[in-house]
């Protein structure tokens, strides 16, 4: 194989008023190879693929594609210069057919506009470079989103591109649908192709990739051929630690699991979804903080939705003290006493016009019905009594939530859940993007929460938080439970070494 | 003043207040009220008598607006309402009897009502898409009435019927009196319960409150069923006006003219905080164009035009950026979009409350 570099981007930097996101980053990606970019939430992976497809203009660095020096506009000048890019959310028209959706904005035209006949019979030619013998007249919605997910490359194959970025693409497919996904890749890289390839699983990494770039906290981690890195380093490189002899500590840690006596508040067993994560045992006992350690896609957040009943699950039973409980939807997990901060504050956590007060009292509220509305001393005397107990700040109640840091809107969703008196508290990544000593202060909450007899379900990409504030954890790693540990024997590198250990668990 | 100016209400009043005062620039005699046989007569007094069609209709909108989603059916429902009571009265044996008024009244309402259940149930049950979902019955709505008067226009003739929207309680009309009441009971309803930061919540941010343990199906089923039941109430009013059920044209375009004045009012169509005053104001001010149209004798052909150019600069008057441009300020904001990386917020912000102390929560 030629070592002819196809892509080079040297120094990178990229500024958001008050944050550099990318800090001095090269990237440099050669013909017919897959290169892996990994990182952790926020290492700057999505920022660079970005500065590469022209959508954020970069504040220093230079970018040379095929030897000549590029400065790009926009997305159509990276797109000229070569580089095609299949985003995570398949990003075609599911009203069109494949091949209007192959062919968009380079249909062939003829005398009486466009060719239709020539510009399917085209578009036949590109799918059938990517062995996909589907017939370009079908309609795109028609075909499952791994097909689509082919179509999305196909389509990035009519422009001749020498670099295809692929950000995420296997995070929504099964195994044989990742198969067919990686011939597809293999086929394109043998032609000469160079592919970018973004993912947060390792063993498609380790599968597919030649070489990986790993970034973290917007900084190079450095450039390996993938040969001469094991999974532990990567993963150790990724979350920053020095790697030490971590595998035997970790095979003599794992599966120690505190002993308990009694029944559990949560009791999870065989508890999951097909696509989303594979059979979950779980025990949460009263009184007790459970930590979830895993990387990013890892399952964990699929764990804390399932027993939420955020979303349902499809094999398995939930147990809440001891009874069987059937978590189909929010609601019915609520009047189990069971509360769940999810990890997307924005989306999914507060409501953004609303005030700090109703968005404190949205869950007392929502539990007792609209026809028995609190008034509004009682509501004062709640949302006081929080905003005072938390350390909120503005201390003006009837401030709008949206106006409130990252820090203090977390607070007030955690205020949200307790006004409520939950038995079992699920967060997921509560300190995720605040301030050093709001996330302090809710560590410490916490860990109160736990000592008044709170059973707390606690997932945190940050390990060192995890094993702080654990009893137990629960180690997972590609949508499965694979050890569960004591958090006192523990350390974060037996963590890192146990999500990266080679080989499936299951 | 500044607060003044900030305040929700105040362009949509200011525009009112414009619009009284062109009238009564052309012709002193729009702010005249006399006095007949112990009721108030006047234009003023027919704004506020005819705008109670559109200010049921327009409530019940705006509740629907609120959760994000939009009613079209309501013309359409409110020529059902009228064209199922004035056939049960005109059948009957006795059309002037209260008790056959109130009956046919009820059975109307009844059906409208059940008319949007069906709206809620394809939205909130089925998970249709708003616009399409109350699509159906705002095709569907006047073939149905049609079919119930048999394509005729039914008329009847009762007095207690006609007092509906003619008659005047107090030397006021009594359709005021049931505009007024609609308001209130509402305004009761979302905002003495937690109906109405409910609502707010759903339409902000659905899965939020999802996830938080609203019953958002329950709401949003709703409010359709609410927005039905007000626009088979304004059927009543417009059907008791004419004394006639004509499937073809009773409230033609009134779902248009209610939109804009819950937008007029300040509720965002993107759905979350409504303002109940808001709808009752852009109410007022549309029903006063329209009788500002009829006031300056605006040739037909131009009353549409009209109608749109006012429109215009009410909205244009409320939007902040239209402002700015007007006055000449304007704001540059940085292009990228903002990282969404919890690096970004964890490294911009420094922790300011670490003195604070803490108290143990127990729950």
């Amino acid at each position: 194989m030629t070592e002819t570099v196809v892509a080079e981007l040297r120094g990178i930097t990229v500024e958001f008023p008050g944050v550099k996101a990318l800090d001095d980053v090269d990237l440099v990606l050669r013909r017919g190879e897959v290169h892996a970019l990994m990182g952790e939430n926020g290492a700057g992976k999505s920022t660079l693929i970005k500065a590469l497809t022209g959508v954020y203009p970069i504040d220093a660095g230079t970018i040379t594609v095929t030897g000549s020096l590029r400065h790009f506009g926009g997305t159509d000048d990276a797109q000229e210069a070569g580089i095609a890019t299949v985003y995570q959310e398949v990003n075609l028209c599911a009203n069109l057919t494949v091949g209007e959706n192959v062919m968009l904005g380079h249909e062939v035209h003829g005398a009486l506009g466009i060719d239709w006949k020539a510009t399917h019979a085209h578009a036949r030619d590109v799918l059938a470079r990517l062995d996909l013998g589907i017939d370009p007249r079908s309609m795109l919605s028609s075909h499952s989103i791994a097909v689509q997910q082919l179509v999305a490359i196909g389509r990035a194959m009519v422009i001749d591109s020498t670099v295809l970025v692929l950000d995420e693409p296997t995070s929504s497919l099964d195994r044989d649908e990742v198969e067919q996904l990686f011939a597809v890749m293999r086929g394109l890289r043998d032609d000469g192709v160079s592919i970018l390839f973004v993912s947060h699983f390792l063993d498609q990494i380790y599968e597919i990739c030649d070489r990986v770039t790993v970034l973290r906290n917007g900084h190079l981690e450095g450039e390996y051929a993938i040969s001469d890195l094991p999974q532990v380093e990567l993963v150790a490189k990724m979350l920053g630690r020095e790697l030490a002899l971590l595998d035997s500590i970790a095979e003599r840690s794992a599966d120690v699991a505190v002993r308990h006596t009694g029944t559990p508040a949560l009791q999870a067993l065989a508890v999951g979804r097909k696509g989303m994560i594979e059979p979950v045992d779980l025990e949460l006992y009263s009184g007790e903080v459970v930590g979830v350690a895993g990387l990013l896609g890892s399952g964990r957040t699929e764990l804390a939705r399932l027993l939420y009943g955020a979303d349902r699950a499809d094999t398995g039973q939930i147990r809440v003290n001891g009874s069987d409980a059937r978590l189909s939807n929010p609601r019915s997990a609520a009047s189990q006493r069971i509360a769940f901060s999810s990890e997307d504050r924005r989306k999914e956590g507060i409501v953004g016009d609303l005030t700090v007060r109703e968005n404190l009292i949205l869950g007392l509220q929502a539990k007792r019905g609209w026809m028995r509305p609190m008034n509004r001393i009682q509501q004062d005397k709640i949302v006081a009594e929080y905003i005072q107990a938390l350390g909120i700040r503005p201390t003006d109640p009837e401030t709008p939530i949206s106006n409130l840091s990252g820090g203090n809107q977390q607070k007030v969703l955690l205020a949200r859940w307790l006004a409520t008196a939950p038995q079992i508290l699920i967060l997921d990544e509560p300190t995720r993007g605040i301030d050093v000593g709001a996330k302090a202060e809710i560590q410490k909450l916490i860990t109160q929460l736990a000592d008044d007899g709170m059973a707390v379900l606690f997932i945190s990409s940050e390990l060192e938080e995890v094993v702080r504030l654990s009893q137990r954890i629960c180690v997972m790693r590609d949508r499965a439970k694979i050890a569960e540990v004591s958090g006192e024997s523990v350390d974060v590198d037996d963590l890192v070494s146990l999500i990266a250990r080679e080989g499936k668990a299951s | 003043m500044k607060r003044l100016v900030r305040n929700r209400l105040f362009w949509p009043v200011l525009a009112l207040l414009l619009l009284i005062a062109l009238n009564t620039a052309s012709r002193p005699s729009f702010l005249s009220i006399t006095v007949h046989d112990g009721a108030l007569y006047g234009s003023l007094i027919d704004v506020l008598r005819n705008s109670a069609q559109l200010m049921l209709v327009s409530i019940g909108m705006m509740l629907v607006i609120a959760t994000r989603g939009i009613d079209l059916s309501v013309g359409a429902l409110l020529s059902v309402s009228g064209a199922v009571t004035l056939t049960y009265i005109a059948g009957s044996s006795d059309p002037s009897s209260i008790g056959t008024v109130l009956t046919g009244i009820t059975i109307g309402l009844v059906v409208t009502l059940v008319l949007g259940l069906w709206n809620g149930f394809l939205v909130a049950a089925i998970g249709m898409q708003p616009i399409i979902a109350t699509l159906v019955l705002m095709l569907a709505g006047r073939g149905i009435a049609m079919l119930i008067t048999q394509g005729q226009i039914t008329t009847i003739r009762s007095t207690p019927y006609q007092f509906i929207a003619t008659g005047h309680l107090l030397g006021l009309p009594f359709a005021l009196y049931i505009s007024v009441a609609v308001v209130l009971v509402v305004a009761l309803l979302v905002r003495r319960t937690a109906l109405g930061m409910l609502i707010e919540a759903v339409g902000i941010n659905p899965e939020a409150s999802r996830l938080a343990g609203v019953r958002s199906r329950g709401i949003i089923w709703g409010v359709y069923a609410v927005s039905g039941l007000l626009a088979g109430g304004a059927g009543i009013l417009y059907s008791s006006n004419i004394m006639a059920a004509d499937a073809n044209n009773a409230g033609l375009n009134i779902e248009l003219d209610a939109i804009l004045a819950v937008v007029i009012g300040g509720t965002s169509l993107m759905g979350g905080k409504f303002s109940i005053s808001g709808t009752v104001v852009g109410v007022l001010i549309l029903q006063t164009l329209t009788a500002t149209i009829t006031f300056l004798a605006i040739p037909p052909a131009v009353t549409p035009v009209f109608k749109a150019v006012v429109v215009i600069i009410v909205c244009l008057l409320q939007s902040p950026k239209a402002r700015s441009l007007l006055t000449g300020r304007r704001q540059r904001r940085r292009s990228p979009g903002r990282p969404r990386h919890p690096v970004a917020s964890a490294q911009a912000s420094v922790p300011t409350s670490e003195a604070t102390g803490e108290t143990v929560v127990t729950r």
